[in-house]
């Protein structure tokens, strides 16, 4: 820890009683930070749409007449959502599962191997872990959307 | 095993939370490793998906086998992150217990619903 007497360098920004409202938007997590709060609100995300994943399998899964429903249901959409509006619920889906499945790795890779508990490593695996990702759903949505 | 229920219940002391922290790990990587299996079929699929090729993933018992397990796995796993998420911002006890109750109903019935779509194939 830095000795008072000899801290030449400027002091580090407090947070204390944190408020919601005016230090909240302020705060700039680290990549690591990042990833794992993320990693929460992802696995509510999928927790929340999970009979939305149940039913996407149901309804593929049980006979030629509800497959060709699932496939319509991307096009044409359900009731009053639009298949526009059903593709990027997909997307979120998507998203969710690949953030939360790379970000899980990253933590069983830690519980692991001890050299993976750097402050470096947390940072490098981060940021490979975002990048990731964010590719994968790039990837994956593009051909949701029809791009290729 | 001992007594840890009524008065004798504890919340703290050596290993407590092991079990549900080693069975998030487990489940993780049984899940992980039934998703590489699905995706190694879908991904190696001759030609354009279609519903034969897709139910025909499931039909086999082998896969209805590995499907189940894995939906138990899910189970359990959801519960414990869900749990720790009204554990880490839920104060008051009443609502937190009402949450987790809810939680668990939701779970479960999405687990028997998953599980009555595998047998009807």
């Amino acid at each position: 820890m830095t000795d008072l007497a000899s801290s030449s360098r400027a002091k580090r920004p407090e947070f204390r009683n944190i408020n919601a409202l005016s230090d909240l938007p302020s705060y700039t997590l680290p990549p690591a930070g990042i990833v794992s709060i993320l990693h929460r609100v992802s696995g509510a995300i999928l927790f929340v749409l999970m009979p939305f994943i149940i039913w996407m399998f149901d309804t593929s899964v049980s006979s030629e007449f509800s497959y060709a429903r699932f496939t319509h249901v991307f096009s044409a959409g359900v009731g009053f959502v639009p298949g526009w509006f059903v593709k990027l619920a997909v997307l979120g889906i998507l998203w969710s599962y690949l953030h939360h499945f790379s970000a899980g790795m990253r933590h069983l890779w830690m519980d692991m191997n001890h050299d993976a508990v750097t402050k470096q490593f947390g940072r490098s695996s981060a940021q490979a872990v975002l990048a990731v990702s964010l590719l994968l759903t790039a990837a994956l949505g593009a051909k949701l959307f029809g791009l290729y | 095993m001992a007594v840890n229920y009524g008065s004798k219940r504890l919340a703290t002391g050596a290993h407590y939370g092991l079990r549900d922290w080693l069975a998030q790990r487990v489940t993780a990587v049984l899940m992980a490793l039934f998703t590489l299996i699905l995706l190694e079929q879908v991904i190696f699929t001759k030609g354009p998906m279609g519903y034969d090729k897709w139910a025909g993933i499931f039909s086999g018992q082998c896969m209805k086998f590995l499907t189940f397990v894995v939906i138990i796995a899910l189970l359990y796993h959801a519960w414990v992150g869900i749990r720790d998420i009204w554990m880490d911002y839920i104060k008051p006890v009443s609502l937190r217990l009402s949450l987790q109750v809810l939680s668990i109903v939701w779970l479960v019935g999405c687990a028997g619903w998953a599980i009555q779509v595998l047998w009807r194939l």
